[in-house]
């Protein structure tokens, strides 16, 4: 007598502890092994692309805040050098150290939310994550202080930033990057070889160097295959080219080396931000454009609407997450006529099924946790 | 160490493209090169083949909607020899937009053709798995044209109801 | 057990067996003799399951802050002075709450999964010794007992979640069979290792061999102790096992459909499962109620309650410290690794406990030789077997990502790639 069995079909979300966001995963179990993982996306579609072909440029850089909702500061820069690019401005040179800055500051806290949400997804119940934390809340009081919000920060503007740093950030930094290295240290102590974290994530959804190629995956999980590319080094932007980093390149492509790819990235940035705080010079904070008015305390206010001349441009910036593009037309009008995201979840997401076929659901949730998705950006 | 990433003018690759396949190229400006829809493949698979090429990186692939004709827009990267360029094809039916689907060429277009598909309503043949994306299965029209919510017959798409509900009548206006 | 000035007498709280025993000496003179069972039934039932509850509240507070103070944080502190009154709001929260039972789900077993799972995790305590006079029903095969009844716990937790007709639940109760049914052997296993060295079942005779001899069997069978404590934790579903709820990948596994007061239920019911382990291994494993004389001046069942909470301090430190283990990794944990380790170390026990009946050696000696031996030989199997096993020293090292400042390479990439 043979036994009818059948696959079945679980939904991992959207409403789940660990997907990330409002994302949907439908795995066919066979038993506990996955046959098919098929993702079902725009829970959190909020047409965005659609909406900032209504708004002026200036009115859409609130937006690029809210798609990579939890990397704000890259999700700005980007969109801000594509429409620089549209109109060939040229930024003044402590602008570019202060983005760098932001940037890197950017990359510690949306790294420090990553490791710590995957060793949540390995099962530690929350307590990686309430340490890295606490160094993200540093990082978010010193942009509180800058730009006077915590996640939505809307920092840069087309031709420099909006405003320049108060007085009292540079020493509250400084402190900020003393105390840092020893804390990445434990974590790196705590993390790097526990057991139950390396058994649970070597040899899961592993990736070639050809397959996460072809497959468009960038950032993180591209150098954790063995790929050495990063856009800061490649194609530098901001005062990229003016300073001393390594790119962290991991081995076999498989989530522990995603892990230890950020882990050693935390660290760069700190490199990156030790010679940015030494060496930014003083200036303006922000190009004069041609119709911009000058308050009296010095600073060009940029207009309401640029009008860019009829063009497209693409521009691509390293964010946390991989290569962050927007690809703005301008018909000359003071909106985009398109305006569209090149965002690195969402083409991260393409070698899923490839990476979960064969293994078991508790191995997709961590597969998903180093994939490192926000779904504000995955569903725009 | 500070290297720039050499952006391939759209003249140049067009030149490269002739040469190897004649009559592909549509048009070429500095900053694309434009490519008849019925030799895109055999253009992107060279494009990513080619020694001195060697776009193996799909960045981004995107659709715009030009109000005379529908555009599709790679950009492409090469990590070995760290340049990019970017390469359009374009159709001009405004009805029925389809375009070979660069699927075969680079895995990375999976995703991306769907969200195409989805907002803008561009065909892709050849794709194994075209269907919407973001936008639930039923969706009357594609919300990123330039005409959308101009449909004829007065539809009003964006209050189209979930598939499964039947006899709800939200336009207030009754099936015309 | 020495006396102190007190002397056994009905007000000696040092062991509440004594005021129980004058009250049903008293009764016995005035009342037929089935009386006095009830009435000793009904105290000692009742006195365990207050003590049980009531330590599960206290410890929602507890484990609440002792977690929270490991992950940098403070618990909860506002509802009362310092929080304490939380456990208090936990509880009238879960009763107010509507118990919602799923339209397809089958209401029989549905109604009777919770309470499968909470009698059996409170019943074991009828066999722990307290104190010297305080076991509700000291059995003639105690540890047997202990096995059984905490063996319920399986089907039950199947029951749970099959009932609730919902397929995360199924994986919970599908995973925990599987999971609870590896370690039983190995819990069985462990708790053989004392009993072939007492030579009896009855858990009264265990503390006092342990007392007899003034020594723990812990430091004569450490191997034994930690595949206990490991076993446990994959038992009560605690961490690092608790695959079978794993919140971060099946939401509630199994009892993901219970709301209200049932899952209070399953609630009380882990922290009893976990406070009965606690007590198995405190009374086998760690002296019970005695504490190399202390009996004299602190009170025997405080002793023992010191011995319990600290133990299962080590499941609350667990839990707030390591990640999960897979459900393939941990079988294979117990099929390959602790299988072949305890069943040696039965072995070698048993060898000993018969060396030393037949010869005539002091018995000082021959513990310390038998504590020394089952130390080294067990460390040496447990890394003699792991090597063997292939998880050596040079995999399990983390490792560090390659730093390199060129741009487009490819490192260790099976073929060339651009």
């Amino acid at each position: 007598m043979t036994i009818k069995s059948e696959p079945f079909v679980v939904n991992v979300g959207p409403q789940h502890p660990s997907t990330h966001g409002v994302f949907r995963l439908r795995l066919t179990l066979d038993g506990e092994k996955i046959v098919d993982a098929d993702m079902v996306m725009g829970y959190l579609h909020r047409s965005m692309e659609k909406l900032a072909e209504e708004r002026t440029y200036t009115q859409n850089i609130p937006f690029t805040d809210r798609t990579d909702y939890l990397s704000a500061m890259t999700g700005n820069l980007a969109y801000v050098m594509a429409v620089e690019k549209l109109m060939n401005v040229e930024v003044p040179e402590r602008a570019l150290w202060l983005r760098t800055i932001m940037a890197e500051l950017q990359r510690i806290a949306s790294h420090a939310m990553a490791v710590g949400i995957f060793a949540n997804d390995c099962g530690a119940w929350q307590t990686p994550v309430m340490h890295m934390f606490r160094d993200r809340e540093k990082i978010l009081d010193l942009f509180e202080m800058a730009c006077g919000a915590r996640l939505t920060l809307n920092y840069m503007r087309i031709g420099g930033v909006s405003k320049d740093i108060p007085v009292e950030w540079m020493p509250q930094a400084q402190r900020l990057l003393k105390e840092l290295p020893d804390r990445f240290a434990e974590y790196e102590d705590l993390l790097l070889s526990n057991e139950i974290i390396i058994a649970r994530s070597r040899g899961i959804g592993t990736l070639t160097p050809e397959q996460a190629t072809a497959y468009s995956v960038s950032g993180p999980m591209l150098r954790a295959s063995g790929v050495a590319w990063d856009v800061r080094k490649a194609d530098p932007y901001g005062a990229y080219d003016k300073v001393d980093f390594d790119i962290a390149v991991g081995r076999n492509g498989d989530v522990y080396d995603r892990f230890v790819v950020r882990l050693a990235e935390m660290r760069q940035s700190l490199r990156i931000l030790q010679q940015a705080f030494e060496r930014m010079p003083a200036g303006p904070v922000h190009a004069r454009l041609g119709t911009a008015t000058v308050q009296p305390w010095g600073q060009a206010v940029a207009p309401l609407a640029y009008r860019p001349p009829v063009g497209e441009a693409y521009a691509r910036i390293e964010s946390p997450r991989g290569e962050l593009g927007y690809y703005i037309v301008s018909d000359g009008g003071p909106a985009p006529f398109r305006f569209h995201i090149r965002s690195p979840s969402f083409i991260n997401l393409t070698p899923l099924k490839l990476m979960s076929v064969g293994m078991t659901v508790a191995d997709a949730i961590v597969i998903l946790g180093s994939v490192d998705i926000v779904v504000g950006e995955v569903d725009r | 160490m500070a290297t720039r990433t050499k952006f391939l003018s759209g003249l140049d690759i067009a030149h490269r493209i002739e040469q190897r396949f004649p009559g592909a190229v549509d048009e070429a400006l500095p900053e694309f090169a434009m490519i008849k829809p019925e030799r895109l493949i055999e253009t992107l698979t060279y494009l990513r083949d080619d020694e001195e090429l060697g776009f193996k990186f799909l960045s981004s692939l995107t659709a715009v909607d030009r109000l005379e004709w529908f555009e599709v827009a790679y950009h492409l990267e090469s990590f070995r020899l760290n340049q990019a360029t970017a390469v359009k094809v374009r159709t001009f039916d405004r009805e029925n937009p389809k375009v070979p689907s660069a699927v075969t060429v680079w895995q990375g277009a999976h995703l991306q053709e769907r969200e195409a598909y989805d907002l803008m309503g561009i065909y892709f043949e050849g794709h194994p798995d075209l269907r919407r994306l973001f936008l639930w299965e039923g969706f009357a029209g594609f919300p990123l044209r330039k005409d959308y919510l101009n449909l004829p017959g007065g539809l009003n798409a964006g209050l189209e109801r979930f598939p499964g509900e039947q006899g709800l009548d939200f336009s207030g206006r009754g099936t015309q | 057990m020495t006396s102190f000035f007190l002397k056994g007498e009905w007000y000696d709280f040092r062991d509440l067996g004594n005021p129980v025993g004058g009250l049903l000496h008293d009764i016995d003179k005035i009342a037929p003799h089935w009386v006095v069972y009830v009435v000793a039934s009904l105290i000692g039932t009742g006195g365990i399951v207050l003590w049980g509850v009531l330590s599960c509240l206290a410890f929602i507070w507890i484990e609440r802050r002792v977690v929270a103070l490991m992950q940098n944080r403070k618990g909860p502190n506002r509802v009362g002075p310092a929080g304490l009154l939380q456990p208090v709001a936990d509880a009238l929260k879960l009763l107010m709450k509507e118990a919602i039972t799923p339209r397809a789900a089958d209401k029989i077993v549905f109604w009777a999964g919770p309470v499968l799972i909470f009698v059996p995790a409170l019943a074991v305590f009828a066999v722990i010794p307290f104190g010297p006079k305080m076991t509700l029903a000291d059995l003639n095969v105690g540890v047997l007992f202990l096995i059984a009844i905490a063996g319920i716990n399986t089907p039950a937790v199947f029951l749970a979640g099959w009932s609730s007709n919902n397929k995360y639940a199924l994986l919970g109760a599908m995973r925990t069979i599987a999971m609870l049914i590896s370690y039983e052997i190995i819990q069985v296993l462990a708790l053989l290792g004392p009993v072939l060295l007492v030579g009896s079942m009855r858990l009264g005779d265990l503390v006092g061999w342990q007392d007899h001899y003034n020594t723990w069997i812990f430091f004569i069978q450490p191997v034994g102790l930690m595949a206990y404590i490991f076993a446990g934790a994959v038992e009560t579903n605690r961490s690092p096992t608790d695959i079978a709820e794993a919140e971060s990948e099946i939401v509630a596994g199994y009892h993901t459909e219970y709301g209200g007061i049932k899952f209070g239920f399953f609630y009380q019911a882990e922290y009893l499962a976990g406070f009965a382990i606690a007590a198995a291994i405190t009374t086998l494993y760690m002296g019970g109620y005695t504490l190399w004389g202390a009996e004299k001046y602190i009170p025997s069942w405080i002793i023992f309650l010191g011995k319990l909470y600290t133990v299962f301090f080590i499941y609350i430190w667990a839990r707030g410290t390591l990640p999960r283990l897979r459900i393939d990794q941990l079988m294979a944990f117990a099929w390959k690794f602790l299988l072949p380790i305890m069943l040696v170390n039965t072995l070698v026990v048993g060898g000993e406990v018969l060396i030393w009946r037949e010869n005539d050696i002091s018995d000082v000696t021959a513990l310390t030789l038998i504590g020394l031996v089952n130390f080294f030989f067990g460390a040496a199997l447990v890394i003699g077997w792991a090597r063997f096993l292939g998880h050596g020293r040079g995999r399990q090292v983390g490792r560090r990502a390659l730093l390199t400042q060129e741009v487009g390479a490819v490192y260790f990439g099976a073929e060339t790639s651009s």
